[in-house]
């Protein structure tokens, strides 16, 4: 496979994930302005932070509105990580990679991107906000359904899929990057409904709400939660779920072509990072271990481009 | 050009239906207009997503395009397409006896037969190229001939396109979309399948390879995902199931041209370029290229890659050559042109371009080395103000035009909100060569031109295609 087709597939997925993140966290964002009586737009400022865009926001706005927010992070063409900047460069790397995917698979990433076009071209109203945001996650279900179902697991495969788990382990680490305060055991607002609230936050922006009580029931506490979005092994957003299958794919490719680069040590620190329990994390202190993590992330990113020639 | 005279490939003049239309007329017979405007849409979407889109150059905000698609089939009857392969093939076989000569001893000069300078000072003469012979001794891997038809048994070579001939995706897909939308058309009529196309590629691509051992490693080279006919390189890479690659995906490797690939650096046997020659190799051509090759060319010369079209093959389809082609035909085959070339006046002769200028209201003036129906004068529908803008065009390089006479092209039916009308056509079809081997898929592209009247079927001047079948005998 070239290069470049690695390093197509590898975007394509990232930016596919991202859609639908930054989708998901619109949509926790609106839920809270709903639900919080009197809380102003507050909210929206950790919604851009766990976005990652919350500096270039500043830069192009004077002041912070829920509606520029929205509008900012769901349509804006100056902001590379918008919904619909995310899915017109994956639009864009899919037709780089053409031949490395399925018919089913272009066609649906292909007309996700032209139904994001035709809606999005304009501000969307906040009663139409809803159907558009669900919209994004049921097209990214769509791709991701036909990826699932038409392509063959080979070195293609497992590209799209380190794509797909750099972005959502990235992800899941921002959210809790930025909300990491809020799982801390504080002594004032233990107990309090903002507590809860909050902690309702965390687990709505990763979609997460039913899978952890199911785990847990309802008498949930922070400690719970940092356990359920970093240790759990059957979260599918969870940090040690996300690494697991880049280690998976990665060891595949070690397979198909029979030589182990750099990257493949990356990941296993990674690993051996989450070869812990959440007492630990906690008393070495969550914020610098989720740093951490961030970094090594990206790292490994980097490691994995250059050992597989994504560019000269 | 006189209407009463145009041709119509399904109506004869006394109102008769062409026997080889009958299963078309059987079948819009059943349909209603509402099914089929229906069917229209449908196409269209289907079109949309699969992504069959071009680009429109100078046109920002339009950046990819729809190529209108006709449902009303374009038919050719087995007999017809039996008498136009054969002068096909001709055609074919003489212009690569023709590269062979020109870049080796210049027998058809030495000859007489075409003046010395129409190749010394040729822009598409490319002076690497003398003394190469390509692996199997094929110039043209990949050609398409542009036909028009003006008579029952009259078919006219409008242009040989002998570079990098583009369009055969379309006629894959029209064909495609057709079966897709109206499979009992196909179940009720024989009609010769295209879909073979992409297999027969491969196959003529890799017999060219330099070495004739293991199975040769084949790409397509793409200016990339900007360019006008990318979706065209996508498709065909993806259907000959070989690599896509750009410029900056290969390089010069122990004397090989190789591929970046995830494992490392991996040589290419042949190579089908869908770039042009002067970008090929910023080393050897064009210095300022991002798309090429630094160093391709030598490898070339060393006989190391196929690279197909081969370098210096738009020396056969320069429109100043194509005036000259029924003497290299018979020069190199030995035989009386099967196809006829429209009547062409080069506009370098002075008394030519006398002519010309004289009668430019009647005439198509064209440039020698355009194409996509760029930068051409259609007189009888050209404005006063346009042909005085021209002429002055024209005097100052008179060498960079050649004229023919606007010629009554025929006309198939296309489907129109009013029902059925007559719209003019040409046919492209895209013949494959090997060492020993020409193949010519049935058929080819039918493109036609959309607006009454006009004679323009280029898609970037709004041209649309149609599906193009030939029976079964």
């Amino acid at each position: 496979m070239l290069g470049k087709t690695a390093n197509g597939l590898f975007w394509m997925y990232r930016y596919l994930e991202r859609a639908e993140n930054t989708a998901r966290l619109i949509e926790t964002g609106q839920r809270i302005a709903l639900t919080r009586t009197g809380a102003g737009d507050g909210e929206w400022r950790s919604v851009l932070q766990t976005a990652g865009v919350s500096s270039s926001y500043d830069a192009g706005h004077g002041s912070l509105t829920k509606d520029q927010a929205i509008d900012w992070m769901l349509r804006s063409k100056d902001n590379p990580s918008s919904v619909l900047s995310s899915l017109e460069a994956a639009r864009q790397n899919a037709r780089m990679v053409r031949t490395a995917l399925t018919h089913d698979v272009w066609e649906a990433t292909n007309g996700t991107w032209m139904w994001a076009r035709d809606l999005l071209s304009r501000k969307v109203a906040e009663r139409d906000l809803p159907k558009v945001l669900h919209g994004v996650r049921e097209r990214a279900a769509l791709v991701r359904g036909a990826t699932d179902g038409t392509m063959l697991r080979n070195d293609i495969y497992d590209f799209l899929r380190l794509g797909t788990f750099l972005e959502r382990a990235d992800n899941t680490a921002r959210i809790l990057d930025v909300k990491y305060y809020v799982l801390l055991p504080s002594v004032a607002a233990v107990g309090s409904s903002i507590d809860n609230v909050q902690w309702e936050t965390i687990l709505l922006s990763v979609s997460a709400r039913g899978g952890f009580r199911m785990e847990y029931g309802s008498n949930a506490t922070p400690r719970d939660i940092a356990q359920f979005l970093i240790l759990d092994r059957r979260m599918p957003r969870s940090l040690r779920f996300c690494i697991g299958k880049m280690c998976d794919n990665l060891g595949y490719l070690v397979t198909s072509y029979g030589s182990r680069p750099p990257s493949h040590d990356r990941i296993d620190d990674l690993r051996a990072c989450l070869e812990v329990d959440i007492e630990t994390i906690f008393d070495s202190g969550l914020h610098e271990f989720i740093q951490k993590l961030l970094r090594r992330l990206g790292d490994l990113g980097r490691q994995i481009e250059i050992d597989y020639r994504f560019t000269e | 050009m006189g209407n009463g005279s145009v041709f119509d490939e399904m109506w004869g003049s006394d109102g008769q239906l062409r026997s080889s239309y009958a299963g078309v007329r059987d079948w819009l017979d059943s349909e209603t207009p509402a099914r089929l405007r229906a069917k229209s849409r449908e196409a269209e979407d289907l079109f949309r997503l699969t992504g069959i889109t071009f680009n429109v150059y100078g046109r920002a905000e339009a950046e990819e395009r729809l190529i209108p698609f006709d449902i009303v089939p374009r038919v050719i009857s087995a007999r017809e397409w039996q008498r136009l392969s054969r002068g096909i093939e001709q055609r074919v076989r003489a212009i690569n006896a023709f590269l062979h000569d020109i870049y080796h001893r210049q027998e058809i000069i030495r000859a007489g037969r075409i003046p010395v300078e129409m190749i010394a000072r040729n822009e598409a003469f490319l002076p690497q190229m003398i003394g190469v012979t390509p692996p199997g001794g094929v110039y043209t891997h990949i050609v398409g001939i542009d036909l028009v038809r003006t008579g029952d048994d009259q078919f006219h070579v409008l242009e040989d396109n002998a570079r990098t001939p583009s369009g055969v995706s379309y006629m894959l897909e029209n064909r495609e979309t057709m079966l897709q939308m109206f499979p009992e058309l196909f179940a009720r009529n024989r009609v010769q399948p295209v879909q073979t196309y992409p297999a027969n590629l491969r196959r003529s691509l890799a017999a060219c390879a330099p070495q004739a051992n293991g199975t040769p490693t084949v790409a397509v080279l793409t200016p990339g995902i900007y360019n006008s006919a990318y979706f065209e390189h996508a498709f065909l890479a993806d259907e000959m199931g070989v690599e896509l690659v750009e410029g900056h995906d290969l390089r010069v490797v122990d004397g090989r041209v190789a591929m970046r690939t995830t494992e490392g650096y991996k040589p290419i046997d042949v190579l089908y370029r869908r770039v042009d020659d002067a970008f090929l190799d910023p080393l050897n051509f064009n210095p300022e290229s991002t798309l090429g090759v630094p160093g391709i060319m030598d490898v070339y010369r060393a006989g190391g890659i196929t690279i197909a079209n081969a370098p210096g093959t738009g020396i056969a389809d320069d429109k100043a050559i194509y005036s000259y082609m029924p003497e290299i035909v018979e020069f190199y085959t030995g035989e009386r042109p099967l196809l006829e070339n429209v009547p062409t006046w080069r506009c370098q002769d002075p008394e030519a371009l006398a002519y010309v200028l004289d009668n430019l209201a009647d005439l198509v003036v064209k440039e020698v080395h355009g194409s996509g129906g760029y930068g051409m004068l259609i007189g009888p529908t050209a404005s006063r103000k346009e042909i005085a803008a021209f002429r002055e065009k024209l005097k100052a390089r008179p060498g960079n035009y050649i004229a023919q006479p606007t010629l009554s092209l025929s006309t198939v039916p296309i489907f129109t909100r009013a029902g059925l009308a007559p719209r003019h056509v040409d046919l492209r079809p895209f013949v494959l060569v090997s060492p020993g081997n020409i193949h010519i898929t049935p058929g080819g592209l039918t493109r036609v031109a959309l607006k009454k009247g006009s004679l323009v079927v280029n898609s970037s001047q709004g041209g649309g295609t149609k599906d193009t079948w030939v029976l079964e005998d």
